[in-house]
């Protein structure tokens, strides 16, 4: 490949005058803090074989794209997670979400779901509702999804601990309402790795959690075809302070990790790995963030063929969701925010995402109203119908400093991999706290630059308005909604069929403790309308609990 | 004689595993020169105020990010009252409404922080409200 003769040229002569010129004094440093260059050029970027390192998009390493048409032939899916209050109230944002054109739906569950617990839970007090929708039983999926046609759009759905017995509901309400489940399309988060190093929601140790996720995985190949069963997480590592090198390096460690607890469980690659997809963050640094998303693609391509041998093109290919930062958002100013999702976004599409979330103004100070979630929807639709965005695939391949970046976070990502198996693997590196420790200390590194005005957040360290006064509206959820929601939870136990929960609780503990698949004994149990936190109860007396030592 | 450290409880109750300000707080404060215990996640107002009691402690810091503010502070608050801890700073942060602090400063609670404000505005405050009326 040769480029026109000006680009040859040493960039020396250049660097003398660019060093000679006045420049400001500022960090020029990446978020991540990533040292950068002025100027990159032809004598940095990853000229050497290009067909090996970027390929064409839909072709391997997939650099540049996981499908030979990227937008042109589908645009990625406008997935607004939503979630708040009882299952009708969400079922009714979820029908305003679907009139406003968006293709997906996502479900938000509030934290005493996510951590496997009913909404009567002595730790639950105050917390029903808030952040997400509450799920306790049977009987409240077949609210949430009243009316949606489930075999016709897809769900995502955001749950981790309990994710093979919220999925056992899910399943109970599509059987009930006669959809079969080859026609069921999805997402479960079901990635408990990132619990353990980030979002912190967890029930047992890590290797019960490790055999539900198999167990479901297995289930799904022969039962629920078209389900993605795990969507193996970088956004909550970053969230939690992450570089965007720690995000990219664990989060494809974890899903090593769990093709490699699916190999050891007799699982056919060809059958799973396709199933498996990411999600990862899209924040403030935009060409770090697309240069990020790009060598997510080529690693994993990379491994899955190479390492674990997968034959079939689809096992290699990383498709991923992202979410705009939420971290990056300011309680100041809130409006700011709009242009602050905007760039994140745009970044998630030059990044080359499936789907993709764009945050609301408004969500660093509550959940977000509806006009604040129709502004962040419609960014989505501007960037995709107005910009000009996806017209062309893979627009900045080729651009030195893009793949400069691409091979810097790969190579910085192979780094972490050496380091983690040093320390014996994920489980392992967990249980020592290194992820945890690697993290925290990113955190306070940015806070400390941000205090020390080595970084800005306009409206936050710099450009303040002093006095401002609040002026979007807030939603707010009524404290209502935990009497209500704790009400209808007494009100399904007391009128289900109590032997029966029995019976299914016993035998799912039954299998357990042996070896069975527990996605049958799950859904029985889902379909007795046995409680999540009965079920939770259940397995815990089987699997033990998990305690994190704390430490800062 | 030296001064004695001020000491700060940080906990984060109920079900909320958001623990990043928490622990980027805890050891901003360390860094200032207090004593921090960090008691982690999962924590109810009663194993709060109790280690409160137990560690003599200046200050108690929440951090909640769940929407739960209300109903912890209110507890936590009237337990440290009961625990004759009524004088101590309680303060905390994470994704509170302007509204809610404001019903919150009702309750006796303190100053609470949210994104975006300062490590040093958060360690200056403690070191000027930490003060007991007694001992």
């Amino acid at each position: 490949m040769k480029g026109p003769p000006v680009e040859k040229k040493p960039s020396r002569a250049w660097k003398e005058k660019f060093e000679g010129s006045g420049l400001r004094d500022a960090d020029f440093s990446s978020i991540s803090g990533r040292p950068l260059e002025p100027l990159y050029t032809w004598e940095d970027a990853a000229v050497a074989d290009p067909g090996a390192r970027l390929g064409f998009p839909g072709e391997f390493p997939y650099t540049r794209g996981v499908h030979p048409s990227m937008y042109r032939g589908k645009l990625w899916t406008m997935r607004q997670f939503a979630g708040m209050g009882t299952p009708d109230q969400t079922n009714e944002r979820y029908r305003f979400l679907l009139e406003k054109g968006q293709t997906g739906l996502s479900v938000a569950f509030d934290n005493p779901t996510l951590y496997g617990r009913d909404s009567d839970h002595q730790l639950a007090v105050g917390e029903v509702g808030k952040t997400g929708v509450a799920v306790d039983t049977l009987a409240d999926m077949e609210r949430l999804f009243a009316g949606i046609p489930l075999d016709q759009v897809s769900t995502s759905m955001t749950i981790n601990a309990p994710a093979a017995w919220i999925f056992a509901m899910f399943l109970a309400n599509a059987e009930k309402r006669g959809i079969g489940f080859d026609k069921l399309r999805g997402t479960l988060q079901n990635d408990i790795l990132k619990e353990y190093i980030a979002q912190k929601e967890w029930i047992f140790p890590p290797e019960p959690h490790l055999r539900l996720i198999t167990d479901l995985m297995a289930f799904c190949a022969a039962e629920v075809p078209q389900w993605n069963t795990i969507s193996i997480s970088g956004y909550h590592i970053r969230e939690a302070g992450s570089t965007a090198a720690q995000e990219l390096a664990f989060t494809l460690a974890d899903g090593f990790c769990y093709v490699e607890h699916a190999l050891a469980a007799g699982l056919d690659i060809e059958d799973f790995a396709p199933r498996l997809s990411f999600f990862f963050n899209s924040h403030l640094d935009f060409f770090e963030e697309i240069a990020k998303m790009r060598a997510a693609r080529r690693i994993w391509a990379r491994a899955m063929r190479d390492k674990y041998m997968a034959k079939s093109p689809r096992a290699w290919l990383c498709r991923f969701h992202v979410q705009t930062a939420g971290c990056s958002l300011t309680a100041q100013q809130p409006e700011l925010n709009i242009v602050r999702t905007a760039l994140e976004a745009l970044a998630g599409v030059l990044g080359g995402c499936q789907s993709l979330h764009t945050n609301s103004m408004d969500e660093a100070l509550a959940l977000p109203s509806e006009k604040a979630v129709e502004i962040a929807l419609r960014t989505q639709q501007i960037i995709a119908f107005e910009s000009g965005a996806a017209n062309v695939i893979d627009p900045l391949g080729g651009s030195y400093y893009i793949e400069k970046l691409t091979d810097e976070l790969e190579a910085e990502a192979e780094r972490y991999f050496r380091r983690i198996d040093e320390l014996g693997g994920v489980v392992k590196a967990i249980e020592q706290g290194f992820f945890q420790r690697e993290i925290t200390r990113a955190a306070y590194e940015y806070q400390m630059a941000l205090s020390r005005r080595k970084k800005f957040h306009v409206g936050v360290n710099e450009f303040v308005n002093p006095g401002e006064k609040l002026e979007i509206p807030l939603l707010e959820i009524d404290e209502a909604v935990e009497r209500d929601q704790v009400a209808f939870l007494r009100r399904t136990k007391a009128e289900r069929d109590n032997g029966a929960v029995r019976e299914s609780l016993d035998a799912l503990k039954a299998a357990a403790a042996g070896g069975r698949n527990l996605m049958p004994p799950l859904l029985e149990c889902a379909r007795r309308y046995v409680s999540l936190g009965e079920t939770s109860d259940a397995l815990t007396e089987v699997f033990g609990q998990y305690r994190e030592q704390p430490f800062y | 004689m030296a001064e004695r450290k001020i000491k700060v409880i940080i906990a984060k109750p109920g079900l909320d595993g958001h623990d990043r300000g928490a622990k980027v707080v805890a050891r901003a404060l360390v860094e200032a020169g207090m004593e921090v215990v960090y008691l982690g996640l999962q924590q109810t107002p009663e194993t709060i105020v109790g280690a409160a009691v137990e560690e003599d402690a200046d200050v108690i810091g929440l951090s909640i990010l769940s929407g739960a503010h209300m109903t912890n502070f209110r507890k936590v608050r009237e337990l440290m009252v009961g625990a004759g801890l009524g004088d101590r700073l309680l303060t905390g942060g994470g994704i509170i409404p302007t509204k809610d602090q404001d019903k919150l400063k009702e309750l006796g609670v303190g100053r609470v922080f949210g994104p975006g404000d300062d490590l040093q505005d958060i360690v200056d405050y403690i070191r000027r409200n930490a003060r007991r009326t007694s001992k």
